[in-house]
């Protein structure tokens, strides 16, 4: 294979078939037809690749994002020029902040034509320079094949991240030499993926001496993979310390395990920020301090040592100072540490955590995630309930969009394997679960891929379902509909004395005939009594459904962290007193 | 940490492709960070490596902060904080022109003198002054210069290396 001679389109295929390759999502436009014709010509040999086409370029973004997340695999999209790859930044963006691994191949207009504002020219470069890990514009058929190389290499090692490789037309078009992937090697790019060991050995001197220690975990652990995460089970039962996790490190530990405290951050159980507020020994495993966890930083867990595990230097000491960085890749880290603790005997202090789990457990009977069931309306909380309940013996993909649906998903639907839980954390992204939740599909077709979403998200990228359909991936999108963007309202009432400038939509469509219209299958429930059926129909339905789950309007997300509040200082629900929240923490978002 | 607001001087190894001076000039101002000056050249033309001084004001955990920032883009090499205060040496030439006759033009021949000053162009009524040395004395001679007929003055920015053997 190395060295041959071959058109840049042709390239481009033969680059997927080295990288393993097997699934894109995409959508053509002139200045990529020469690589949809080699698809084309593709279709009849033995292994063609899968092209998933998508309704618009944000689709296939989120998809790849859903293909890569539930995969542990590169995600992989082929877009167009101009308005294809504009289409495409806010996915490349998320998948920047959340850590995924996307290759982004563009096309662009022919190198004589660059910076002429020819049909569909944009600067693909410029524009995606911030929201790619890297990107390139390739200006000579000869260096593409060592591009697309490097594209993979820089996307999947290290930090994850997204990345661009921008094709001119003509250049897909001309003759070059291809070189093997297995000749090129990043001229300076080498993640450091092993910790020094006298650090790790200061780490463990801190968690055998440890009186209250918490473990605070991340994506990291699961873009690490999946030896990170037995790892990370074995390391967390030897010490018998209690774990809370991310909202992206959700299923790297098994939620229903007793040593595992709930999610910590704004919509955290009340132990879980508590125990990070009192903490004297904070293990934070692949997680990066973001401001949704740590609250009011000045006031976040004061009186805590602080040991980072993180593959990247710019997390370390970013947002928390802490005592012990360990620079390097979690299942590295974490076998070393585990061999470390063994050979050297270092022993917990037992009776120390013993008063630990006591204080925990007066805490965890505050019950947080509480709320007030209905006889006659179907509570949020209830209806996510029912649905972990009674989907719990599958091994199910769950994605969400954002917003109130996406933290009673997280608080109420446990997980107990990596990668089944696919959501916009960093970016927050509306619209992002349908299409992830079909790129999910894509990679798992025999799973059960379910979409938990709010109303007005659905919204953003529904034009999906045609390709769902087209493609016959039977997600299912399980619709909480309170007709409000529920996280928002929920802010305008906490924060804005209950003005709720433009937060309710008028002119829904009716979600049942929606479904219908795409070729899909419609249900509305209204009633608490008819939930289990009804979902028990959605998931027994050989295709695609929407499910518009009717419920309570006015429902709040509790337990929470106001703005500018610390852990110690939480909402726990309606029937708490209402503190004033400052100026201060009105302009945090 | 110093919570002192100064001036830092940060050198920047990159592997010189296209557009690496955009990715790291979009990475400071993107993150909020100011440049006073900026210099980059190739320093290796065999494995085609540049090297990028900047300049920027910020307490030193923000200097810190910014170079870990730097590090995470794929064409960076190295970057490492090459201020005077940490054992590093920096460099500037100025282009001063002086526009004066009688008594000022003689003074500013004379100041030039003490300063090391090269007189590179002249003309009756004008002189282009070549001045090397650290950025202190570069704003001192342009101070001194200014009742004496200081017309127009142009900097190459800061270009830094860290004293003794070390080695960036």
């Amino acid at each position: 294979m190395v060295n041959m001679q071959m058109t840049g389109a042709q390239m481009v295929l033969q680059a997927f078939e080295d990288h393993q390759v097997d699934t894109i999502f995409g959508y053509p436009g002139g200045a990529v037809l020469p690589i949809y014709d080699e698809l084309a010509k593709e279709r009849d040999t033995n292994q063609p690749i899968r092209h998933y086409l998508v309704r618009h370029e944000q689709g296939a973004s989120h998809s790849a994002e859903g293909y890569a997340r539930s995969s542990g695999k590169v995600g992989v999209m082929l877009v167009t020029s101009g308005p294809g790859v504009t289409n495409a930044v806010t996915g490349l963006t998320d998948a920047m902040m959340d850590s995924i691994p996307i290759v982004c191949i563009s096309g662009q207009v022919p190198t004589h034509l660059i910076g002429t504002d020819a049909f569909q020219e944009c600067d693909a470069v410029g524009i995606t320079r911030p929201c790619t890990k890297h990107n390139w514009l390739v200006k000579d058929i000869n260096d593409l094949s060592r591009i697309l190389h490097e594209a993979f290499y820089v996307a999947s090692s290290g930090r994850p991240g997204p990345v661009l490789v921008d094709i001119p037309k003509d250049i897909q078009f001309q003759t070059g030499t291809y070189i093997g992937p297995e000749t090129v090697k990043h001229k300076s790019y080498r993640p450091k993926l092993k910790a020094n060991i006298d650090q790790i050995d200061d780490a463990l001197k801190l968690i055998a001496n440890a009186e209250k220690p918490i473990f605070y975990t991340g994506g990291g652990v699961i873009n690490s993979g999946n030896a990170a995460v037995q790892l990370l089970r074995e390391f967390v039962r030897l010490t018998g310390f209690p774990i809370t996790s991310t909202l992206q490190g959700l299923g790297a530990y098994p939620g229903d395990d007793s040593q595992f405290i709930g999610m910590l951050g704004m919509h955290g159980t009340y132990e879980a920020n508590m125990a990070m507020n009192e903490c004297d020994l904070m293990i934070n495993i692949g997680a990066r301090f973001d401001d949704r966890i740590t609250g009011k930083i000045d006031e976040f867990s004061p009186n805590s040592k602080k040991i980072h595990i993180d593959i990247d230097p710019s997390s370390i000491n970013k947002i928390v100072k802490v005592d012990v960085p360990l620079i390097g890749d979690v299942a590295h880290v974490l076998e070393d540490s585990i061999k470390l603790w063994k050979s050297k005997v270092y022993k917990i202090n037992k009776p120390s955590l013993k008063e630990w789990w006591k204080t925990i457990d007066k805490w965890k009977e505050k019950d947080s995630l509480k709320y007030v069931s209905d006889k006659n309306i179907i509570k949020p909380q209830h209806a996510i309930q029912r649905l972990y309940e009674l989907t719990k013996d599958k091994d199910v993909f769950v994605t969400t969009e954002v917003g109130q649906h996406q933290m009673w998903a997280a608080q109420y639907y446990k997980f107990n394997k990596p990668n089944r839980w696919i959501t916009s954390g960093g970016l927050g992204t509306m619209g992002f679960g349908l299409p992830a939740a079909i790129g999910a599909q894509v990679a798992h077709p025999d799973k059960l891929v379910i979409d938990i979403a709010g109303e007005a998200s659905i919204l953003m990228c529904i034009q999906e379902m045609s390709t769902a359909i087209q493609h016959k991936l039977p997600v299912k999108i399980f619709i909480i509909n309170n007709q409000y963007m529920g996280m928002v309202r929920q802010w305008q009432e906490l924060l804005h004395d209950k003005r709720y400038s433009h937060s309710y939509t008028d002119a829904l469509p009716d979600f049942v005939k929606l479904a219908e219209a795409y070729g899909a299958k419609g249900i509305r429930v209204q009633k608490p009594n008819e939930l289990d059926k009804a979902i028990n129909e959605m998931i027994e339905y050989d295709g695609p459904v929407i499910f518009d789950c009717v419920v309570e309007q006015n429902e709040n997300v509790f337990p929470m962290i106001p703005s500018g509040k610390a852990h110690n200082e939480m909402l726990l629900g309606d029937e708490t007193e209402k503190e004033e929240i400052s100026d201060e923490g009105k302009v945090l978002v | 940490m110093s919570e002192i607001v100064s001036k830092h001087t940060v050198s920047v190894l990159v592997d010189n492709e296209p557009g690496v001076l955009a990715r790291v000039i979009g990475l400071i101002s993107g993150r909020g960070y100011n440049i006073d000056s900026l210099t980059v050249a190739e320093v290796d033309a065999e494995k085609h490596i540049s090297r990028i001084t900047i300049v920027a004001p910020g307490t030193e955990q923000t200097v810190n902060k910014m170079i870990s920032q730097l590090q995470r883009i794929v064409p960076v090499k190295r970057a490492a904080n090459v201020t005077f205060e940490n054992q590093g040496i920096e460099r500037e030439m100025a282009l001063v022109k002086i526009v004066s006759t009688g008594e000022k033009r003689v003074e500013s021949m004379r100041l030039s003198d003490v300063f090391r000053a090269r007189v590179i162009d002249t003309t009756h009524d004008s002189f282009v002054f070549e001045l090397n040395g650290s950025p202190r004395k570069i704003d001192a001679f342009i101070d001194l210069m200014k009742p004496l007929g200081l017309s127009e003055v142009s900097r190459t920015g800061v270009v830094a290396i860290a004293r003794g053997t070390e080695k960036m």
